[in-house]
């Protein structure tokens, strides 16, 4: 018998009871996008699609899709790069982009209140003018709040102000079964049993739907600055980056880039960049209580890079046009390295802060041996890497077999030298086979076991991290 | 070859504060930004200074605490700076301020080609890059987009008037008004804010100008009254469409056409 059930007449019925003609969608109604995420090589249709407007929804789909055995897989919107949220079983997607409400900001507990499907940017918009801020920066900013939580997104503040899980202070969860649960609380600390708002964190969708969160915010920095730092050759400006940190100039954010990933970025997005002359730049970020502090901040740190690390100088990127000029072409840098090329597939991995500049040279080199496109940028800073092989002109079979053997050295290395496999992508369905082979099969078990504690009949986003 | 920018301290934020008895913008000096269409225009001369070499110096008028401007330009890459400060030009509407400007540029001596932003994001009427090169009584193009080639005696540029272009050659000593177009704006250097950190700018006083007549100048000078000022109201008005592909963008197209964004 097979493990699970397709939708008869009868469920496509029930889920109609409880949706609205605008709400749920069957078979051929259901566009392309819904079968896959930004990883488009990973595609299956689901069979029924529905958007939910609140937990009561979730808790029914799910309730009776337990008892049917009906495969479940939540998406937000769709901005993934694992193929995290493809319905690989078929069954239903369930999509939380209309639960796209601010619901509270409590600024005696500094919470921030809002449903799955926010976007990120949308969060910025809504507290930043009203003097707060919430720290996580991941380069998708029209990613959903849902899928930040659900894969542990960080992005460029991690170095100062840590992961999506920091940021977290409690969930509604709509689990498997169907029941509604509260995990965690608005509260500072929490020594209560199990932490399972953190499990939930970075589950993929794989343990339970969150239909609600509550973030922390904290008052808005009142000044912000970055500092542009041209280099003559990657391998000066790599080595920079564990003096930088060493030194303690107290920078929320150290992003490495090459001169080739910024060409790409500025044709894809038709503005130039403030500069191009060097081939390799560093961009580091710092805050201050007034311009004062900012000040003798931002001057240590280029002080000791242009006197010390071989930087060409420290570009001062301080009002909005100037941010915009750099950080917008940073944000671009993903989809820049994807329209240069014919196909690409990424690697997230994140190593030892101290291993970055070596692992960034070790790249260079299986670039050369393999003869193919590695371009690269990352979050120096916390050691969380974006490396893309490009396809370019090899055919579909040859980029494949290199593929597998560049992976293959890829994640050898990052463990090596004490690495993981993913950073802030998550391991979804793409990255399974590297996550089984670094952390082993104790650690596969036990990840495969709480799985099933959640989710004995396996209906919630099948074959996904553990499976 | 000497080049002259103007630039302008202006208010960093679009919630500047009005005072309720005057009725004049409050500058506290503090959130300020140089006009960012000034920057297009430093841009520029920095280019022809790199390309054709050329002595590029820059002129702002504003209180004392405007000499952030001249360093932020000075951290760019120019190379001297003019302050016009006197409490003599408070007050200025467009017709004294570009008057008071051209005054400070006959001052400050030879030079081949002005640059100016082609307006300001605080009072936006540009206007006082035309009027400066009426009062020196030199040629001038506005909204230039493009520089196409920079000769010994004339500079050749694109001017952008929204559904026209026009390509002009100008006579040095001429002024040109600069829009956004394809160049971005270089990023200030810390190299060079520590290499300059004790450059002393020009002060010019009202004593320094040519003309002495003070009816020429500030309040005095201003044919213009400002009757009020005014945050301008926010709308959030959002309109849905629904249909199908076509239909919604045929639908979009025809609220454009209407509100003659296109």
């Amino acid at each position: 018998m097979a493990k699970y059930n397709k939708l008869n007449n009868k469920d496509i019925e029930y889920l109609k009871s409880i949706f609205s003609s605008d709400d749920c969608f069957f078979g051929d109604e259901i566009g392309e996008d819904y079968g896959r995420d930004e990883l488009s090589t990973v595609r299956n249709m689901p069979e029924a699609l529905v958007f939910i407007n609140n937990a009561e929804e979730a808790s029914k789909v799910m309730r009776y899709a337990n008892e049917r055995h009906i495969p479940v897989v939540v998406r937000g919107s769709g901005t993934g790069l694992v193929g995290g949220c493809v319905p690989l079983e078929g069954g239903i997607v369930m999509c939380t982009s209309k639960m796209n409400h601010i619901l509270e900001l409590d600024e005696a507990n500094l919470t921030l209140t809002v449903e799955p499907g926010v976007l990120l940017m949308d969060i910025y918009s809504y507290v930043e003018p009203r003097g707060y801020f919430y720290a996580p920066d991941p380069g998708e900013k029209t990613a959903t709040i849902g899928g930040n939580i659900s894969t542990n997104a960080g992005g460029m503040r991690a170095v100062k102000y840590g992961t999506t899980r920091d940021w977290v202070m409690g969930l509604e969860v709509v689990l498997p079964n169907g029941d509604i649960e509260y995990f965690g609380r608005k509260v500072v600390k929490d020594s209560t049993g199990y932490s399972l708002k953190n499990l939930i964190i970075g589950s993929e969708g794989t343990l339970g739907i969150v239909t609600k969160a509550i973030l922390k915010v904290i008052p808005k920095p009142a000044e912000t600055l970055s500092l542009l730092l041209p280099f003559r050759s990657e391998e000066e400006a790599l080595d920079a980056v564990p003096e930088i940190i060493k030194a303690q100039v107290n920078t929320i954010a150290i992003e490495f880039f090459e001169r080739n990933t910024i060409g790409f970025a500025e044709e894809f997005l038709g503005k130039k960049f403030p500069d191009t002359k060097s081939d390799a730049y560093i961009l580091l970020t710092f805050e201050g209580a007034n311009k004062e502090e900012l000040k003798a901040n931002y001057s240590k740190a280029a002080d000791m890079c242009i006197n010390k690390l071989n930087a060409i100088d420290g570009l001062i990127v301080d009002t909005e046009e100037r941010k915009d000029s750099v950080w917008k072409a940073r944000g671009a840098f993903l989809e820049a390295i994807k329209a240069s090329t014919t196909e690409m597939d990424e690697c997230d991995v994140v190593v030892p802060r101290s291993e970055v500049a070596n692992y960034i040279k070790f790249t260079y080199e299986l670039a050369s041996k393999y003869n193919i496109r590695i371009p690269s940028f990352g979050h120096a800073g916390d050691g969380n890497l974006h490396i893309y092989i490009c396809r370019d002109d090899y055919s579909k079979e040859e980029f494949e077999k290199k593929l597998a053997k560049v992976f293959d050295e890829m994640y050898k290395e990052a463990s090596r030298v004490g690495g993981l496999v993913s950073g802030e992508h998550g391991i979804g369905y793409a990255k399974k086979g590297f996550m089984k082979d670094l952390l082993g099969e104790n650690q596969i078990r036990l990840m495969a076991g709480i799985k099933k504690v959640f989710d004995p009949n396996d209906i919630l986003n099948p074959g996904k991290i553990s499976e | 070859m000497n080049i002259i920018t103007c630039i302008k301290q202006v208010p960093a934020s679009s919630d500047v504060k009005i005072d309720p008895e005057t009725g004049a913008m409050i500058r506290d000096g503090k959130n300020t930004k140089m006009n960012p269409y000034d920057l297009y225009g430093l841009e520029i001369a920095l280019k022809i200074k790199e390309q054709h070499g050329a002595f590029v110096k820059v002129i702002t008028m504003g209180p004392p605490a405007a000499t952030s401007v001249l360093e932020e330009a000075i951290w760019m890459g120019c190379d001297d700076g003019y302050l016009m400060t006197d409490r003599k030009f408070a007050g200025a509407d467009v017709v004294a301020t570009s008057y008071t400007l051209s005054q400070g540029i006959r001052f400050m001596g030879d030079y081949d080609l002005i640059i100016c932003g082609k307006q300001t994001t605080d009072g936006d009427t540009a206007q006082v890059g035309a009027e400066l090169a009426e009062h020196l009584g030199i040629p001038y193009a506005c909204y230039v987009d493009k520089i196409i080639e920079v000769k010994d005696k004339s500079i050749v540029v694109r001017t952008n008037m929204d559904k026209t272009f026009e390509t002009l050659e100008i006579a040095y000593p001429c002024l040109i008004t600069v829009d956004k177009g394809s160049v971005t704006p270089r990023l200030p250097s810390y190299k060079r804010s520590v290499e300059f950190k004790d450059k002393e700018f020009h002060f010019v006083t009202f004593n320094d100008l040519p003309d002495q007549n003070e009816a020429s100048y500030g309040l005095k000078g201003s044919p213009t009254q400002v009757e009020r000022m005014f945050n301008p109201d926010k709308n959030t008005n959002k309109v849905v469409l629904n249909g199908t592909e076509e239909e919604l963008a045929n639908k979009l197209k025809d609220i454009l056409k209407e509100g003659k964004y296109l």
